[in-house]
């Protein structure tokens, strides 16, 4: 009888044990809201540099939704896991984060939390934000208080069981979550420890350049060695990046600053997003990323950098036609070569294909993409520009396009399921260009995006 | 030779397949509605509707188009029996040069087919890559309006003629 009692007593006392760590590992407490403070309340300087730090941060991108106000929220971000929408950050005080004071934002930068105490989902990168400084983090807050509030309910998240129980979040996070991962390395330059700073904290660069485990956490054995945003491939940005010429500091910062290089073509996609934001940032934090990228990036083997230079010679002197046969071949020549063969410098030119990072990438995603679509101009700037072919290819002619492309411009193996790669892709895009905002932030000078 | 669809027509076709659309509508069949205007696929002048979906003509080389329907503006109405999209467009002296106005109503016409009632955001949006130079834009935002209106007034009163 004392026994039973005994491990009755024992069970009891470890359930409850359990319950309370479950309960401290799961609750998080609310914090009071505030009156929302005045926009004359906050530092106009501090202000000046949240707006840099929002753009370094690519914010607007998720929290704006095309035709809607600006940090609004609602845009739908496609996960494995169902579809999430981006929440309204404009100080609205009833549908914002007009109540917030700047410890509950701070929180939600560090730990995923919001006010009320309620879990975030890691579709917002505070896995890169724990990163964030506090003074960065406040002029981040002073920015966004700043705003004009917009009222806009959060819309509906369509999320399967179980990953719509949000108390799950908080187990991810004690799996994935670590406190402050990146720390500056005091035998770097202080340019290269200011890139690590910003490309492992506010720009989470591994949010979409890290492929991601099956619970969705980056996998950091993995860094930088490709993955996901918007059904775009990002590119493996480390040592296996597919890009035919290998990058290195000057070029990286030019294309970040510019959106393009000569060598490597034109952002698009959800970059296109990126280096419009990186156009208006204070030129030193760009060069500053490049630097740090090109530390991950590494310097290229010989025999890389040997097969990059062998490949820029033939993009400059082309060989002439082949005359290649098949319907691929006549496809290209009649519909592409006309602007990818042409004499004009990228980017009003189309860059030569063989410097495609899109036509030597393992995922023929993006090159669908960029065929469907095209680039778009950017409004109220001289731009780069390609039309789309959506509505004059079909799903087997632009698949033929592609292994045509894939065999002539490339050295690696063909490519498999074209046709179905490009059906997903028309789906795919028609919901990210109805609802991704418009790129932004165009540079002060607007001649910039085109001088070399 | 090949066979290609216009404006409900088969037409055997003399040119080399790798031919630009453009090219093979205003020189072998004299359909000169659409207009050469940069030859890149940048600037819109040369729109035209292919299975209801606007094409940039100058770059669509015509061996994509076997078995598929192209419509061009010559197809949507005369000057005797104009379409609404072209009476809109008249209606609200929406040209001044006109060049760029046949591919600017061709691209409306598509935004219309899928979207009756569209909004002012939604019209610039479907006519962004169609370039305008002399300044019209305006009256060519009133007349994708108007031409909406018309399109829903002509089916109101053929549905009422049509019922019982």
């Amino acid at each position: 009888m004392a026994l039973s009692r005994n491990i009755g007593l024992a069970i009891a006392g470890i359930s409850i044990a359990g319950a309370v760590a479950a309960f401290a590992m799961v609750w998080r407490p609310a914090i009071a809201a505030i009156e929302p403070p005045a926009p004359q309340s906050f530092d106009p300087a501090l202000v000046k540099r949240g707006r840099a730090l929002a753009a370094t941060g690519n914010c607007a991108d998720c929290h704006t939704r095309r035709g809607e106000k600006d940090f609004a929220g609602g845009l739908p971000v496609p996960t494995p896991f169902g579809t999430i929408y981006s929440s309204n950050i404009t100080p609205d005080p009833e549908t914002g984060i007009g109540r917030w004071p700047e410890a509950a934002f701070t929180r939600a930068m560090r730990s995923g939390v919001d006010r009320e105490g309620r879990h975030l989902y890691p579709t917002f990168p505070y896995d890169h934000f724990v990163n964030v400084s506090d003074e960065d983090d406040r002029a981040l807050y002073a920015y966004l208080m700043t705003r004009p509030a917009a009222r806009q309910p959060a819309r509906r998240n369509e999320l399967t069981f179980p990953y719509n129980q949000r108390f799950l979040i908080a187990g991810w996070k004690l799996l994935f979550l670590r406190q402050a991962t990146w720390q500056p390395d005091a035998a770097q330059s202080a340019e290269l420890n200011r890139g690590g700073y910003l490309v492992e904290g506010l720009a989470h660069c591994g949010a979409c350049h890290t492929p991601r485990n099956a619970l969705g956490a980056e996998r950091k054995s993995a860094q930088f060695a490709g993955g996901e945003a918007d059904n775009w491939h990002a590119y493996a940005i480390n040592a296996q990046s597919p890009s035919p010429v290998p990058w290195d500091a000057e070029a990286l910062f030019f294309y970040l600053r510019n959106g393009w290089h000569p060598d490597h073509g034109v952002a698009r996609g959800p970059m296109a997003q990126v280096v419009s934001n990186l156009s208006s940032i204070p030129e030193s934090d760009v060069r500053a990323i490049a630097v740090y990228m090109a530390a991950m990036f590494g310097a290229p083997t010989p025999d890389r950098k040997r097969q990059g230079e062998a490949t820029l010679a033939q993009a400059r002197s082309p060989s002439p036609d082949k005359g290649d046969a098949g319907a691929g071949a006549a496809i290209y020549a009649a519909a592409c070569a006309n602007c990818h063969e042409s004499a004009r410098p990228p980017p009003y030119g189309g860059i030569n294909l063989r410097l495609s990072t899109g036509i030597s990438s393992p995922d023929p995603r993006n090159l669908a993409n960029t065929i469907l679509t095209g680039v778009r101009p950017v409004q109220g700037e001289r731009s780069p520009i390609m039309p789309g072919f959506a509505a004059s290819m079909d799903d087997a002619q632009i698949a033929v396009l592609m292994a045509y492309l894939r065999a002539r411009f490339s050295t690696q193996p063909a490519w498999t399921g074209l046709e179905n790669t490009v059906a997903e892709g028309r789906r795919g895009q028609a919901l990210f260009l109805q609802t991704s905002a418009e790129r932004r932030n165009a540079p002060a000078d607007s001649a910039q995006r085109d001088k070399p | 030779m090949m066979t290609l669809k216009v404006n409900g027509q088969d037409h055997r076709i003399e040119s080399e397949p790798d031919t630009p659309l453009l090219y093979v509508l205003r020189e072998e069949l004299k359909l000169n509605a659409a207009k050469f205007g940069c030859g890149l696929g940048q600037c819109g002048a040369c729109t035209v509707i292919v299975d209801g979906k606007a094409v940039l003509s100058c770059v669509t080389p015509v061996l994509l188009l076997e078995g598929r329907q192209v419509t061009t503006l010559e197809g949507l109405g005369t000057v005797e029996a104009p379409a609404p999209i072209q009476r809109a467009f008249m209606e609200e002296q929406a040209a001044q040069c006109g060049y760029c106005i046949p591919g600017m109503m061709m691209q409306a016409q598509a935004l219309l087919a899928r979207n009756s009632r569209p909004t002012d955001a939604e019209i610039r949006a479907a006519l962004q890559l169609n370039l305008c130079r002399c300044g019209t834009h305006m009256r060519i935002l009133r007349a994708v309006h108007r031409a909406a209106a018309l399109m829903r007034t002509a089916d109101a009163s053929t549905s009422r003629r049509s019922a019982p």
